[in-house]
């Protein structure tokens, strides 16, 4: 097994046992190929011949960004742990597999996300304030800039995955030079709409690459008791797609796949799925006691191979970062933390009328006969309702 | 308690104090106790007991085999469900938050809901799925809908939803043992709000799923409710006897399809006026098909001193926590809203 795999990955089944109860029968042949790809060992030392052309202020913002999504996750458990948010999913100890793909993309491309994928999120320029009021419960975080091209967090686990699918067929239709990035975790591979998402793109050969976090876990389901088959990248090939694995807490590894499969499919030649392994090194969500069900151990092995760790290593040897840079980034980002809560907290709504906005585009009589009795119920109790 | 020393204690009943939560998980040990071809399925069901904790213990007391952590889908948890069921088992199926059971919403209409008509009662299907619903409890987008109304719009399925501890354990284990899928939601609002007193017991003797019940009887109007919603109901009530000394007659309909409505029309023929409360949205929610069961029978319709009211959520996407306590009926509604019907026409 090679360093920095999962320990868990399922055996293979000895389908070779039987082999002398069955008929003769001939070899088929197919694609049954699935790679992987290393280039920052567990201890950050590179493999120069491997070293993607990523330019000094690239890596940087990268592990700025890793170090900014990280505190954040701490600020937001924080807040949580007050009252003042909800519950949300935290990337910790998934920087690099968001990170090193989402980099990838350019702004034109389109960036479809499950629900952890702050720090992909904040790459593409999602703001800090605007996730805190989402996870505060105001619907106002979830307005989009203009013209962007992220579709909004996906909650019902793999539903996202036919939606980018449709989004790349669309580009291929109207033919756009555009890519259409899809995140999804190992959980979600065992869905019905991720199998018929990737059917689709298959078939139809859209410009989609589909990036698979494997964190080995969802909730308490571990990834070996999630699906029976060895790897996930090797789903994709049942749908004549290729599946490739990364190291998904190696930037670079992770950055070099998803190039060549965003290349791959700018250039019309298809989609492609690229299972990134990595951890997650947290709760799922703040409703979650992991204690339950897994090993400390097992996470301090993941520790150990941190991802933030592993570039800081990098950064230092290659010569573009040094201790006091580290420590000036990590108070750089708490300020920048600490300025979005509160940009977040001056921007409060506090009104009630706007749930009524915005399920349909026009509000029929009988809906905004609704709408008037309950704010003038809530007038009447004292509330302000706005609107 | 070990399996052993359970299986030969099957016999006792003992008084039990517990809240919603603790009533459910109980109500499926009592069953899998009583009858070995129970088991549960689904997402987290098994070593992490449920994210809510109404499978924790199971799995240790009755393995691996029985509670059973499923691979993340729901389709097929409700596909083998059902297969389970085809073959002899009784399978309680777990989805996570009703907001995810559709997912499944095929199997539930498509083969759940038919298996009975398509074999002309050759199979049948004893199962329950079970899922949490209903806002209140501070939960993401999808987390907190109402929408039973997929289920009572669907013949051939049942559609379950307690309001209390008591009534959890029972008719939990009425579901298991009916003849027919039964969509059992869970008010999750009340999880762990109140504990009650019951008696509980492997072998006790159940009764199969009532019909409508009346909780307090009363002469002026008839307030019908059900699920986390009942208990504000009830709350308003009081409030209704004590400060306007109004008699409320308040019913429980924790068996929504099939629906009893002898019961609650006979209830409205006495008092002249009825006020449904449910958190699922107004239109085509539980309201909307009491009072149309009223007004389509003469001799209630005529009975009527004041127009049917309904008291709901509106028709609009459930919104984040911060807003989802004002877009919830409360107590106040219910209780103008009576008021009103009180002084209609005077
Ligand atoms: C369809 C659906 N079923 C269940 C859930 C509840 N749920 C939320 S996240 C999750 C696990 C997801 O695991 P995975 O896909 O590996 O993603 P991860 O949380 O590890 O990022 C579950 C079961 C859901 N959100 N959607
Ligand atoms: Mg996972």
């Amino acid at each position: 097994m090679e360093e920095g795999r999962s320990e868990r990955t399922v055996p293979s089944r000895r389908w070779s046992d039987r082999k002398e109860k069955q008929m003769p029968r001939s070899e088929v042949d197919w694609p049954n190929e699935v790679t992987y790809l290393q280039i920052l060992d567990a201890d950050g030392k590179v493999d120069e011949d491997l070293e993607p052309d990523l330019p000094k202020e690239t890596l940087i913002k990268l592990y700025k960004t890793m170090v900014l999504v990280r505190e954040f996750d701490a600020a937001r458990l924080r807040l949580q742990r007050q009252g003042e948010i909800g519950t949300f999913a935290p990337s910790t100890g998934q920087e690099a597999a968001q990170l090193g793909s989402i980099c990838a993309l350019k702004d034109s491309d389109w960036f479809v996300p499950s629900f952890r994928e702050t720090a992909a999120q904040v790459w593409r320029g999602a703001k800090l304030e605007n996730d805190l009021l989402y996870v505060a419960g105001f619907e106002e975080g979830m307005a989009l800039p203009e013209d962007t091209r992220d579709l909004p967090i996906s909650i019902p686990v793999g539903s996202q995955v036919p939606h980018a699918v449709g989004i790349a067929w669309a580009s291929k239709m109207r033919d756009e030079d555009t890519v259409t990035m899809c995140y999804f975790g190992d959980g979600a591979t065992s869905e019905g709409d991720f199998h018929e998402g990737l059917t689709f793109a298959g078939v139809f050969e859209v410009p989609v690459v589909f990036l698979n976090q494997n964190n080995h876990w969802a909730i308490s389901v571990p990834r070996e008791r999630q699906t029976a088959s060895k790897t996930l990248a090797q789903k994709a090939l049942a749908y004549g797609i290729p599946g490739v694995q990364v190291d998904g807490n190696d930037v670079l590894a992770v950055y070099a796949a998803t190039k060549e499969a965003v290349d791959r499919a700018r250039d019309g030649d298809g989609p492609t799925m690229i299972e990134a392994l990595t951890y997650r090194m947290g709760i799922h969500t703040t409703a979650d006691d992991p204690t339950k069900y897994r090993e400390e151990s097992e996470v301090e092995k993941w520790r150990e191979r941190d991802p933030i760790d592993r570039m800081r290593v990098y950064l230092m040897d290659k010569g573009h970062m040094d201790e006091d840079d580290d420590e000036a980034w990590r108070e750089e980002a708490k300020k920048e933390i600490k300025a979005a809560i509160e940009r977040y907290r001056d921007n409060v709504p506090d009104d009630l009328g706007s749930m009524f906005e915005h399920t349909v585009a026009e509000r029929d009589p009988y809906l905004e006969r609704q709408r008037k009795e309950l704010m003038d119920y809530w007038e009447r109790a004292g509330v302000e309702v706005g609107h | 308690m070990a399996l052993e020393l359970a299986e030969a204690e099957k016999g006792k009943t003992e008084t039990v104090e517990m809240n919603v939560i603790e009533a459910i998980n109980r109500a499926m040990d009592d069953e899998m106790l009583h009858d070995d071809t129970v088991l549960i399925l689904g997402e987290d069901v098994g070593k992490d007991g449920g994210i809510f904790r109404v499978t924790d213990g199971l799995m240790d007391k009755y393995g691996k085999e029985r509670v059973i952590d499923t691979p993340l889908a729901e389709s097929g948890i409700a596909g083998t469900a059902i297969g389970l069921a085809v073959n002899g088992m009784r399978p309680i199926a777990e989805f996570q938050f009703s907001g995810f059971s559709y997912q499944a919403f095929h199997q539930f209409e498509s083969h759940a809901a038919r298996m009975r008509k398509r074999t002309q009662g050759g199979i049948t299907l004893p199962l329950v799925m079970r899922m949490p619903y209903g806002a209140g409890v501070r939960a993401l987008e999808h987390h907190s809908e109402s929408r039973e109304t997929y289920w009572i719009h669907t013949p051939g399925l049942k559609c379950v939803i307690p309001s209390s501890p008591r009534k959890a354990y029972w008719l939990l284990r009425a579901s298991v043992r009916d003849p027919d899928p039964v969509m059992w939601m869970e008010p999750k609002y009340l999880y762990r709000r109140g504990k009650e007193e019951f008696e509980v017991g492997p072998d006790i003797g159940i009764d199969p799923l009532p019909g409508a019940l009346i909780e307090q009887e009363g002469d002026d109007v008839t307030v019908v409710s059900y699920g986390a919603s009942f208990q504000v109901a009830a709350k308003a009530c009081e409030t209704l006897e004590e400060e306007k000394g109004i008699s409320v007659e308040l019913i429980d309909i924790p068996v929504l399809s099939p629906y009893d409505s002898e019961t609650v029309n006979k209830s409205v023929r006495k008092t002249g006026r009825c006020v449904v409360f449910h958190e699922a949205h107004r239109t085509l929610g539980m309201g909307a098909e009491i009072a149309a069961r009223i007004t389509e029978e003469e001799e209630t319709l005529f009975r009527l001193e004041a127009p049917v009211v309904r008291v709901t959520a509106p028709d609009i996407i459930v919104p984040l926590l911060t807003r989802e306590m004002a877009y919830l009926p409360d107590q106040g509604r219910l209780v103008e809203a009576v008021e009103k019907v009180m002084d209609y026409g005077s």
